[in-house]
């Protein structure tokens, strides 16, 4: 029977399947950091059990960790938030104890777990890999199967190797068609999101296919596979073609010698077979995609830089209706205000969304030789581990953006999800690269624009959104 | 693990759709390396009108008057009613280990986030899944209704109401029996210990790739 890729990646890991529909599902692969995994290793202890598999691990602690050179300098004991050090000291004590493999605060390896998953080749292609984390699912686009899970399930990962799980149903999305200049995967998944809404993926594996994601990038296509959450889906993920082949290459801890060439003969048929049926699918133009600028509290609250903040009073759901009246007020704009005229006082480029070397060089590129809006009190960069860091480094960049008036930072989650000092104000307007605008996500009555890279540093520039495709600057 | 057979309780609202995981416990309580004391910060930025902190009293701090949590008539509850897509956002179990510590065993909504669904089995309570008619009709009778309880049972999957109205609900049937009996799922799946084992061998034998490359540290 022809099968999709997920059911492919579901079959392959299937260890038994029980009469009432739940399945035990095998795990290859377990990325863990300091937030979610306390407790899990505290049920460990408790319980007196040691963790299955030693080598399936790897562990980093990315949320808490400070982003100056200053505070990074003197590692765990230079973390000033006490809470925050005891956490990622928590983290170290525990992989110390357990014998787990730690990429710790200052080594180079260092970084947001979803970057350095794919980037290690730690996760490869037809594997099962969990992590306590919802973006998880960035990892899918090597061709793996990738989701978020609770404490709970870190433990029973770590003690059993194993998911009791209940398999998805399949939904493709299909972006036909090619991408005019100047718009990414970022807006293409922000798109995606508003088309299909926050729910839209609920009960859902996404495989995310068609001409659009076929020529795009590794990178873009971890950007499209790390929102699947953001449409409600646990995992998104993207065929294996010569692109995913060519990027695991030489990754430390990729297949060598004949073991490769084992490895990617059975990848080759990480794919959906012709005849497979999808439960759901979805298909978006993306000659008509442009790009995208959320506006509200919610990432299915987004539309084209050209476009209005939406009036509710042409929305009948009285539900649907009260939620856009909440976001307005929140956000602090008026019905039918233009994006263009949201006035922005700080820009974030970073998170497992947009921080890999692909994100740092739109933004550089659109950056180069112009600088930062006065109006504009802080635009940084965090890249989104210590190798993509040293790489951007290597091709200058950092003096891009430093020269522009942009910070330039050591690598974490930062103010993504302002758990260490990275924070917005009260009723600061954000052009942000990351994943969620809720409300007081990047900090407590923040508000957060959700953007792409190359559109961020346009903002940051200009100091309001502009259409970077027909973004000139002044670069005197 | 913590079990629900069924409870019958007071009723509260959280009246309103896409209620994410940052709105439930925002993340400076994340910090934590505990599973417990996080019911104080339930809601934390809705239900109070300072930002908090964590490790901080909630002694003391200003209420929101308007946060239904606050009103006198919605003290005690330990049943939630909700709107679509529950729980969406982050993965954090700690959403479902502060609405058990506020004392909530069950959450009603229209749908709800899968992550979130799933972590709440794994702590005893419950989510039960109602069409939004149904949802409607229950959010119009508590406004209504002071004192307003409803009947959740578990084990003969319904809701039901103080008019006598009985709405059931699908559950999958392992986490039934796990929620019923109070099951260690840890326990459970090593009872397949010998399967696991010999899948391990037999997977090893055609994808060597994906073990013995990471070292412990």
């Amino acid at each position: 029977m022809a099968k999709t890729l997920y059911d492919k990646l579901w079959d392959a890991h299937l260890i038994k399947q029980r009469d009432d529909g739940s399945a035990l599902i095998y795990i290859d692969r377990h990325i863990i950091h300091e937030v979610t995994s306390p407790q899990a290793f505290e049920g460990l202890r408790l319980a007196g059990r040691e963790p299955w598999r030693l080598d399936t691990n790897i562990a980093t602690p990315d949320h808490n960790v400070p982003t100056t050179v200053k505070e990074r300098a003197s590692g765990v004991a230079g973390i000033e938030d006490l809470v925050s050090r005891i956490q990622v000291t928590t983290l170290d004590d525990n992989c110390d104890e357990f014998g787990i493999l730690e990429y710790a605060i200052n080594d180079k390896r260092q970084g947001i777990v979803h970057v350095i998953g794919p980037e290690s080749g730690a996760c490869l292609p037809g594997m099962t890999v969990v992590c306590g984390d919802s973006h998880t699912a960035t990892n899918g686009a090597v061709g793996a199967l990738a989701y978020g899970i609770g404490t709970s399930e870190v433990e029973h990962v770590l003690a059993t190797q194993c998911l009791v799980s209940k398999k998805m149903n399949n939904m493709l999305v299909k972006i036909n068609g090619e991408l005019s200049e100047g718009v990414t995967a970022k807006d293409v998944i922000l798109a995606i999101i508003g088309e299909i809404g926050t729910a839209g993926g609920s009960g859902y594996a996404i495989e995310f296919g068609g001409q659009v994601i076929r020529d795009m990038s590794m990178e873009g296509r971890m950007t499209v596979c790390n929102m699947a959450i953001e449409a409600g889906a646990r995992a998104g993920m993207v065929a294996v073609d010569q692109t995913t082949i060519d990027y695991v290459k030489g990754r430390p801890f990729a297949p060598t010698g004949n073991k490769w060439t084992q490895a990617v003969a059975a990848w080759q048929e990480l794919h959906s077979d012709e005849a497979a049926e999808f439960d759901h699918v979805v298909e978006l133009d993306g000659a008509s995609i442009e790009p995208q600028v959320s506006w509200g509290t919610s990432p299915e609250m987004v539309v084209p830089v050209s476009g209005q903040v939406p009036d509710p009073a042409t929305v009948s759901d009285p539900v649907k209706k009260e939620g856009i009246e909440r976001a307005l007020d929140y956000m602090g704009l008026k019905a039918g205000q233009a994006i263009q005229d949201i006035a922005l006082d700080k820009v974030f480029i970073g998170s497992c969304t947009n921080s890999r070397i692909e994100d740092m060089r739109a933004a550089a590129q659109v950056v180069r030789g112009r600088k930062k809006a006065e109006s504009i009190a802080l635009a940084m960069v965090v890249p989104g581990s210590g190798l993509v860091k040293a790489q951007a480094e290597g091709e200058g960049l950092d003096k891009i953006f430093t020269d522009a008036g942009f910070e330039w930072r050591e690598p974490g989650c930062s103010m993504c999800l302002a758990m260490n000092a990275d924070k917005l104000g009260n009723g600061e307007h954000c052009a942000s690269t990351s994943n969620r605008n809720f409300e007081s996500r990047q900090g407590y009555g923040g508000r957060t624009h959700l953007v792409s890279p190359a559109m961020a540093a346009a903002a940051a520039i200009a100091g309001y959104f502009v259409d970077v495709r027909e973004f000139t600057g002044d670069t005197s | 693990m913590k079990s629900f057979t069924a409870h019958k309780g007071l009723v509260a609202p959280m009246d309103r759709a896409n209620v994410d995981t940052d709105m439930i416990i925002p993340k400076q309580f994340l910090k934590s390396i505990k599973r417990t004391g996080f019911g104080k910060n339930l809601f934390d930025e809705s239900r109070y009108l300072d930002e908090g902190l964590p490790d901080q009293s909630c002694e003391g701090r200003s209420l929101n008057p308007d946060f239904p949590l606050n009103l006198a008539r919605y003290q005690g509850a330990s049943v939630l009613l909700a709107r679509e897509n529950f729980g969406c956002g982050s993965s954090r179990e700690h959403a479902p280990w502060a609405l058990d510590d506020y004392g909530f065993r069950s959450v009603i909504a229209a749908s709800f986030a899968d992550i979130f669904y799933n972590n709440c089995f794994k702590n005893g309570l419950l989510p039960v899944v109602l069409e939004p008619a149904r949802m409607d009709q229950l959010f119009k009778e508590m406004y209504a209704t002071q004192g307003y309880e409803l009947a959740v049972d578990l084990h003969d999957q319904s809701v039901t109401t103080p008019g006598g109205d009985v709405f059931s609900f699908e559950v999958d049937e392992f986490r039934r029996q796990c929620l019923l009996e109070g099951l260690d799922d840890i326990d459970l799946t090593l009872q397949h210990a010998d399967e696991i084992r010999a899948f391990e061998e037999q997977y090893k034998s055609h994808a060597p790739w994906v073990f013995g490359t990471i070292k412990g540290g």
